[in-house]
């Protein structure tokens, strides 16, 4: 059963691994046959970070889906984790910071959700919500680090303190972090799942090797002969993906390193929205952007495709 | 009254650069923290390597494309390298950052800061904030950290709700004997002066008061007893040039306030 064991059970994620297909084959596949393997219940891990590489194609098909009872993780939440939350999808996440961008202020919506108690915040500092996938990634149950010592973080994630057997200093130990499904959203992959990113990598490539089952969209599919003329570019390895779909402009609103900025304009809007109606502006944008728009495409159509090319353009002429 | 040839965002970035010396390293956030750094490459520290914590090292801030967030290319702008986050904070664990810059909705006597709940239980606040994000990280495992906040009395209260960010817990040895070994807050820059920390009970202590501002006025903005020592000095103000600098780097004045 998904979700059952604790989420640093490292010989049960174990166990998941060894048991299903790590392939070298096509991965290649609709957004809705790769959103059918994630289960309600499910622990998902969302790549990229705040409004960087947000895996929205992904985490749009899941509210369509209308998955329930999930726990949403990610270091940073914005705006889908607020999607997630009045959709009714998550019973919880877990993340190290939660509010749109430092001009909207603190996100109404977790505070409504979160104040109620209708949608627990498990809370880590961001280098040990890190640390937790990274363990993960690398098949232990915890790591150590120096981080969080002293605050009230440690009690409340019941993070457990060792005296260290060589120095005899304080240490925290972080436990590891499986997700049961990685929602990652990259600039390129082959059609075989060996995906490349450019810019910043955020925690993309930790977060993969942490779950037992990993989708990803992507900007770009790509020849298999240009992965292996650039292995050296590969920060995610096909035999580690189970599904991948190509969706251009598969992050926005928000941002994809070098290809679009985030749609600012679009976050003042949304926010303003929230202002004057609360978690029913954010019902009313569901219905807009989620559950209207039968495909990706239609979905893009709502922005307009001259935001799309400004937003490219701001992106080129900030990584040029 | 004169009106304020600064605006509190600008004082407070001049304050801040102030802080930075040449040949170090800055882990600096989004808005006033990441405009002080730059403001410091620019005059005193050419030298300066900026840490942003979305994964980015070395960049060069364009003027009036400020970013909002640590993890967007207006931060990433013509960077050196772009590390994983978890890696980023690592280079802080290592002990490669000599200065964070931080701040907080609630801040005690001791320095502790709260980004996390106000009143309420935890689980049930009446006021959930956005949490830690990078800042318990920074002030747990930077050489020193600067806190860069305005100074008002409900941020400066008796005892944080709840200590996201641990300045020096109960003070004393507290939080040397938690774990944290290395990081030091060292200096609270607020609107109204420039405080410390007295050495052996770590209590928050008067430093120095910014031009034109009274004792009276920092004890009015402090719901607790703060350490007057005998001499405190006078900040130098802003200069012309400091602010010229600082508004050529906000031109849309984004994070710098309107000007009265």
């Amino acid at each position: 059963m998904p979700g059952a064991a604790a989420p640093y059970d490292f010989r049960e994620a174990r166990r998941r691994l060894e048991a299903k297909a790590k392939s070298s084959g096509e991965k290649l596949t609709s957004i809705e046959d790769a959103v059918a393997r994630v289960k309600d219940g499910d622990l998902v891990a969302a790549g990229g970070c705040l409004f960087s590489r947000t895996p929205m194609a992904l985490v749009r098909e899941i509210l369509r889906q209308r998955r329930q009872r999930l726990t949403l993780a990610r270091n940073l939440m914005c705006t889908e984790g607020e999607l997630m939350m009045v959709a009714g999808a998550v019973d919880k996440v877990v993340t190290a910071w939660m509010s749109i961008g430092l001009p909207w202020g603190v996100s109404k919506i977790m505070r409504e959700y979160v104040e109620s108690g209708r949608v627990p915040l498990e809370e880590w500092s961001h280098l040990a919500l890190g640390l937790r996938f990274r363990a993960a990634a690398m098949g232990v149950p915890f790591l150590p680090t120096l981080t969080m010592l002293g605050s009230d973080l440690i009690p409340v994630g019941g993070t457990k303190t060792l005296e260290c057997p060589y120095t005899g200093e304080t240490l925290a130990l972080v436990p590891a972090l499986f997700p049961d499904v990685a929602i990652l959203h990259v600039h390129r992959a082959d059609r075989f799942g060996n995906c490349q990113i450019d810019g910043y990598p955020h925690m993309d490539a930790d977060i993969a090797r942490a779950a037992a089952t990993v989708l990803v969209t992507a900007e770009e599919i790509i020849p298999g002969d240009e992965v292996r003329r650039r292995p050296d570019r590969t920060s995610i390895p096909g035999f580690v993906v189970d599904a991948l779909v190509h969706v251009p402009y598969g992050s926005f609103p928000h941002e994809c390193y070098g290809l679009y900025e985030a749609d600012f304009d679009h976050f003042g809007e949304y926010a303003a929205a929230i202002d004057a109606a609360g978690s029913r502006a954010v019902a009313g944008y569901l219905d807009r952007y989620v559950y209207g728009p039968a495909t990706y495409g239609d979905y893009l159509d709502r922005f307009g495709r001259e935001r799309l090319r400004r937003q490219a353009k701001y992106a080129r002429e900030l990584t040029r | 009254m004169r009106a304020p040839r600064w605006t509190p965002a600008e004082l407070l970035a001049v304050m801040g650069s102030r802080e930075l010396g040449d040949d170090t390293s800055v882990f600096a956030g989004v808005g006033v923290p990441l405009l002080a750094a730059v403001l410091a490459q620019q005059r005193h520290a050419p030298r300066l390597t900026l840490v942003i914590e979305g994964g980015i090292i070395g960049p060069r801030i364009a003027p009036g494309r400020l970013p909002i967030s640590t993890n967007e290319m207006r931060a990433a702008h013509r960077a050196t390298m772009l590390p994983s986050i978890t890696d980023t904070f690592l280079f802080a664990q290592r002990g490669f950052l000599d200065c964070g810059f931080i701040g907080g909705a609630q801040i005690d006597r001791y320095g502790n800061l709260n980004t996390s709940v106000i009143g309420g239980e935890y689980r049930r606040p009446k006021v959930r904030l956005p949490g830690s994000g990078g800042a318990n990280d920074i002030i747990s495992l930077c050489k020193e950290v600067v806190v860069l906040t305005v100074h008002e009395k409900r941020r400066f209260v008796e005892r944080v709700d709840f200590v996201t960010s641990p300045g020096y817990l109960e003070g004393g040895e507290s939080r040397r004997k938690s774990g944290l070994l290395f990081g030091r807050l060292t200096r609270v820059v607020t609107t109204l002066g420039i405080f410390g920390f007295d050495p052996d009970g770590k209590r928050m202590r008067l430093e120095a008061l910014h031009p034109e501002v009274t004792k009276d006025a920092v004890v009015a903005e402090t719901g607790f007893e703060i350490l007057m020592p005998e001499r405190i000095e006078t900040t130098e103000p802003p200069t012309a040039e400091e602010l010229r600098c600082l508004r050529a780097i906000d031109p849309e004045r984004r994070f710098l306030g309107p000007l009265a």
